[in-house]
Order: structure tokens, then sequence, then C-alpha cells
């Protein structure tokens, strides 16, 4: 279908050489400085420095680019408005809110640009002891998802086929999608377990220690990266405090 | 070894028996089983398996990493496992990298790719169910060569699970078959009897051209390449189209587009006056209720056209949606019930049905409506001897009873048969 929900392999772009786990921490390393402030020139500083990493995550065409952030971008842009209209943070303030909402989101997509989920699996389980029976499984489940989406257009016009069809009315057309989402999600479950035969089939139950075949190894490159991040969230913050802006959320006792 | 016999004579029981898959809580099992002389579970090391959907087999998004999933099960070191991938892949003639999308192959290189992830872990009896059941003739003859390739270069066991069996007799030394109270072994140099043999179908003569495409041709929003090139046909009262070609030349498309579900991008479908909803002749901008007694569609898969919980309610559904009274509505869905043999599951779930049941009923459901027009989609698809000869016949008594019948269809059988005229894409 469309290339924002095809969840194939990622393109090799020069961020995927960065460790998923890196990329993860740095999310982390940032998000925390957002978090902390509730001023408008920390996530300003924040969202800048992201954006630099657009073009290393291949995100360089604008159409391609406003295909996977616009409802993240019209999410900020409501909260903005919505702050704006009702709550008394004043313009300034709904700015900051609006940013630090894209701030704390840019890591996700830069990471799923640049990050083949596999890798991403791998990642956490071989640093971080994730249970691979949660990460393979995600792994799986998320092959699914494509599929579901064609799956989606058939049910539909297979209900035309029957005189089933919703019209102009809103509200038949809600309750038209409710039930095409049904027997989808009644397929899915159907197939998930097939899915789940045919992998224990492959050993996947057996209780032996599972190996990784591709393995994950930290260089010093992610290291610096997260060194980055952190270099980029204390600047944030040093400059927001320099400029007299500087709002904490939780003012210590 | 094959294992044949009709739907539902109990071949994936067995096939499951054998895998070591039936669970224990859910199943009464009598008599013994033994794989190696262990019960299958212990020793589902050693078996590898081959099952009907790949999209419910594959793993992973790269094909090596596919191939290397059940390796890393076993818990083998990487510098082990990579030799044993490339080898596996080479087994069953893959013909591309390691890092080829698994989401980019057609169905039967996923099977080819399923394959070389069984064989990766070197089984012993490597067990398939039907694992061209949801191929088309090009990816069955994929599956088909990789298997052959898996058996002349191995000494692995090979059990295969088919009501198809003559596409596989060149590749077993032996042929069992499940019926009814037994297994029977057919000796060497046993065929199937041909599924047309001895089939004899009501005659019809064509009458009047009921719903015609002129030069319609389909393009996806955001593509280039058509879906289908500009195509004119003309479907007659009485009579079986047949549209047959090799895959990605918009059969399908074609289909959609006579069933008035997609309305053509260049070109035009045109129903025959008599049939025109207030005027309007292009079967797409009907309403659905319209549509359903005009021309009736059936779906390759049948499930996704299921709307109820009761094979009499989803008789009923389209008499109703189309504006029939209820009695009129359970009068056609008992009559239905009654000439198609289904009236034993009457207040059963379409869902709990056999393969061939399900798609006798999806025929059904289009026939309560009565439609001038029926179109449908590899009618034949994954169907034994048996359900395919019902079907046939089914077909043949609604071109009979002056039905104008459009089948695509890859079935050669069928087009034999069957098709009065075929165009061919």
């Amino acid at each position: 279908m469309t290339a924002s929900l095809s969840l194939g392999p990622a393109p090799d772009v020069p961020l995927s050489r960065i460790n998923p786990c890196a990329q993860v921490l740095a999310a982390v390393a940032v998000s925390l400085a957002l978090l902390a402030t509730l001023d408008a020139v920390t996530p300003a500083v924040v969202v800048a420095a992201e954006l630099c990493l657009l073009p290393a995550a291949g995100l360089t065409d604008p159409r391609t680019l406003l295909l996977r952030t616009w409802p993240l971008l019209l999410g900020a842009g409501t909260l903005a408005v919505v702050n704006v209209v009702l709550g008394d943070a004043g313009l300034l303030g709904a700015l900051g809110i609006a940013l630090r909402v894209v701030g704390l989101a840019l890591p996700g997509v830069l990471l799923v640009a640049s990050t083949d989920p596999v890798r991403l699996a791998d990642a956490l389980t071989v640093h971080w002891r994730f249970p691979p029976r949660v990460a393979v499984g995600s792994l799986a489940a998320l092959r699914l998802v494509p599929l579901l989406v064609a799956e989606f257009e058939t049910v539909q016009l297979a209900r035309r086929t029957r005189g089933v069809e919703a019209g102009r009315n809103p509200v038949a057309r809600a309750r038209l999608v409710a039930g095409i989402a049904f027997t989808l999600l009644v397929g899915a479950v159907r197939r998930a377990g097939r899915l789940a035969t045919a992998m224990d089939a492959r050993g996947f139950d057996s209780g032996i220690r599972r190996t990784n075949a591709r393995g994950s190894v930290l260089r010093a490159r992610d290291h610096l990266f997260v060194a980055g991040a952190v270099a980029v969230a204390a600047v944030a913050v040093t400059t927001s405090v320099l400029a007299g802006t500087w709002a904490p959320l939780f003012v210590g006792g | 070894m094959l294992v044949t016999g009709a739907s539902g004579a109990g071949k994936s029981t067995l096939f499951a028996a054998l895998a070591g898959l039936l669970d224990p809580e859910a199943a009464e099992v009598t008599g013994e089983l033994a794989v190696d002389g262990e019960p299958p579970a212990a020793a589902r090391d050693r078996l590898g398996l081959l099952m009907q959907d790949p999209d419910a087999q594959l793993v992973m998004t790269r094909a090596g990493d596919d191939v290397a999933f059940g390796l890393e099960n076993a818990g083998l070191p990487p510098e082990v496992i990579w030799p044993r991938v490339d080898d596996a892949l080479a087994a069953v003639g893959w013909r591309y990298g390691r890092d080829r999308p698994t989401q980019a192959l057609s169905g039967g290189e996923k099977q080819r790719l399923v394959l070389a992830g069984a064989l990766a872990r070197r089984p012993g009896l490597l067990l398939l169910d039907e694992p061209t059941a949801q191929l088309d003739p090009a990816g069955a003859a994929v599956v088909r060569e990789a298997v052959a390739r898996v058996v002349v270069a191995r000494g692995t066991t090979l059990l295969v699970v088919d009501h198809d069996a003559a596409p596989w007799l060149p590749l077993v030394d032996r042929v069992v078959e499940v019926r009814e109270g037994g297994l029977v072994e057919h000796p060497p140099g046993w065929a199937p009897v041909p599924r047309a043999a001895g089939l004899v179908l009501p005659a019809a003569t064509a009458g009047p051209a009921r719903l015609g495409a002129e030069q319609a041709g389909f393009t996806y929003r955001g593509t280039t390449t058509p879906a289908l090139r500009p195509t004119s046909l003309q479907l007659h009262a009485s009579t079986v189209t047949a549209v047959t070609g090799p895959n990605g030349t918009g059969k399908s498309t074609l289909a959609l587009l006579l069933a008035g579900l997609r309305a053509p991008t260049t070109g035009a479908v045109r129903a025959a006056p008599e049939l025109a909803v207030r005027g309007e002749r292009r079967p797409h901008r009907w309403r659905a209720g319209d549509l359903v007694t005009r021309i009736g569609t059936v779906f390759q898969q049948p499930e996704h056209q299921f709307l109820t919980g009761r094979l009499r309610d989803e008789l009923e559904l389209g008499p109703l949606r189309s504006g029939s009274g209820s009695a009129t509505a359970r009068a056609r869905a008992e009559e239905l019930l009654e000439r198609l043999g289904l009236a034993p599951f009457a207040d059963a779930n379409p869902f709990t049905l056999s393969g061939g049941q399900q798609r006798r009923l999806s025929v059904a459901t289009a026939l309560a409506t009565a439609p001038a027009v029926l179109v449908l989609d590899e009618p034949t698809f994954g169907q034994d001897a048996a359900t395919w000869r019902e079907l046939v016949t089914l077909l043949a008594e609604q071109r009979a009873a002056g039905c104008a019948v459009a089948a695509v269809t890859h079935d050669r059988d069928l087009v034999d048969v069957l098709a009065d005229a075929e165009v061919g894409l």
C-alpha cells in the first residue's frame, strides 16, 4: 500500500549505522530535557537539533516527510490552538507546547525511517536482555500489518456484493467500518494462531536459549551519538536558563 | 509419500497429529502414532513443516533472517548458522540474495523460502500440508520444483498431504488415500480419475447481452502502470465467459469492474437497458441493494463475504437488503439450503464449514437474489474433485436458467468443460 506503512527492511541511510539502542537512549536524553520544562526555548533548541538529523535518516524529500509526520504536525498544531483559545498559556506558551510534542515524537520518526525492525529487536534482546518471545513475536506481528491494510479494501468491496453499504450516512458508515474491523480482527487472530504454530514448529518454544545470528554491536560512534544527545539537552537547558525563560515543571520544595 | 483424499476426510487432522500440533486437551486421540519411535511432539526437532498460507509462516523481513530463525531457536552460534542458511537457500533453488525483502516475494517464492527455513534445521521428515492450495498454477509449479530439488538432493523422507494428487505423482513413491473407514494404499502407476470425467452438464442457448465492458481499463491512484489495460467483452444471457491469462494482467481487476465494485478509469462498463436503475446503466453507480439483484459476485476467499452467524441468516441477507419481504427471503433461503446440500447446517456458523462448503455457501448467497449476471473470481480454487464437480454443475444450472456467468480462472478444466467463450488477457 503506501510507503509509510511498509514495514520491510529500512533503506540504508547514515543514521542506520547507529545502533538502535543508542538511538533510544539519545531519545530518552532529549525527552528528559523536554519534559522538565514548560518554556519554548528548550524545545526549540532540541527540535532544531533533531531537524539537522533528517537528512541522515534519508528524509530530505518534503513530500515523504509530510507523509510520515502529518498526523504528528496536526496533533501538535491542534494542541497549540486549543491552548491559545482555551488555556492561559499565551501564544509563546502554546508554541512551546507544540514544539515539545514535535520534539518528543521526532526521534521516533527518525528511528522508524532509518532502522530495520529486525535490527531493533536484535539490539533490544542482545544489549538490554529483552525477552525474545516479546521481541520476535512483535516482529512477526508487524509483518502482518500491511496485509491487514490490503484486506480492509477487499472486505469493504465484499460487503457491497452482499448489499451492505453505508452511502452518505455517517452513522451507518461508522457501523460499517466497525463491522469490517471486526471481520479483520477475527481473520488476524486466526492467522496469528497459525503463525504461532509455524514458529513453534521451527523450535521457537523449544526452551533452548536462543542465539542471535546477526548480533548487535555497540561501537564508539554509538557512544558519541548518545553523548551528542546529552550535549544537545544540556545546551537547550543552558540556553533557556541564560535567556531567562526556564520554567521547570517540578519546582523543588 | 503422498496422502490424498477428499476435503473433510481427515487428511489435515492426520497431518496435525504427525506434526505434533494436536492440542491434547482439545482432541480425543485413539491409537498410537510414532515418529522415530517417539511421540511426534517430542520428535519435533526432526520435523520440517510447510503449510498452506505463506504469510502465516514467515517471521522476518529479510529472506536470510527468516531461514536463520529456526537455527537461532536451536541455539546455534552465528558462524554455524550462516553457512547452513546459504546451504538451505541453495537447496530450494533460491535465486535472490539473503537480503531480499520477504514482503516483495510472490506466493510461490514465499513458500520456497518457508521450505528453506524448514530444511535449514535438517529435518529427517518433511511434512507438507497442501503447500500449493493458495497459489496460482505458476506459483504451485515453483513450490513443486523446489520440493523436487530437495527430495533429489537429500535423503529426506517426504510426506505430502494434498487432495489434488496428480501433480505430486512424479515426486512420490507411495500414494495413500484417506477414506471413510480408513486408509487405502494405491498400487504404483495409479492415477486419479480426471475430475471432469463423465460430467454431463445441461446445455443452453445464448441469449441477449446483459453486461458489457467497452475499452474498460483501470489504473490505481498514485501508480502509472494500469492494473487492467482497456478491455472489451460482452456477457450474454445463458453463457459462461471465462477470463484467463497469467498473473498481473488484471483478471481480478476486470472482475471488480464487471461486478460494479470499482469504476473503470478509462472506458465504461454498462448493463443492458432492462437492468438499468432509474436510467443508470453503469453498475458502479448503483446502490448496493440494487446491485445484488442484478449482479452477484463471488470472491476468491469466501470468508470475506460472510456477515452473519448462521447459514440461514447469511442466505436471507441479500433478499432482505434488496427489499424482499421476510417470508420471501426465508423461502428462498430454505430452497437454496436444500438444493446445495447445506440444509443440515442451516443453523451453523458459516466460519465452521469446510472449505468446499464455504465455497458453495458463497455462491448460494450470490444466487439468493436471483441476479441476471454472476461474476466469480477463481471459483474452483483449492477445491477437491467432488466439490469441483458440484460447483461446475451448479454454474451450468445457472447458465441453463438464463444467467450470464463470468468466471476469472486459471483452471483449464473449468474452461474446457464449461466456458462458451474465453477472453484471454
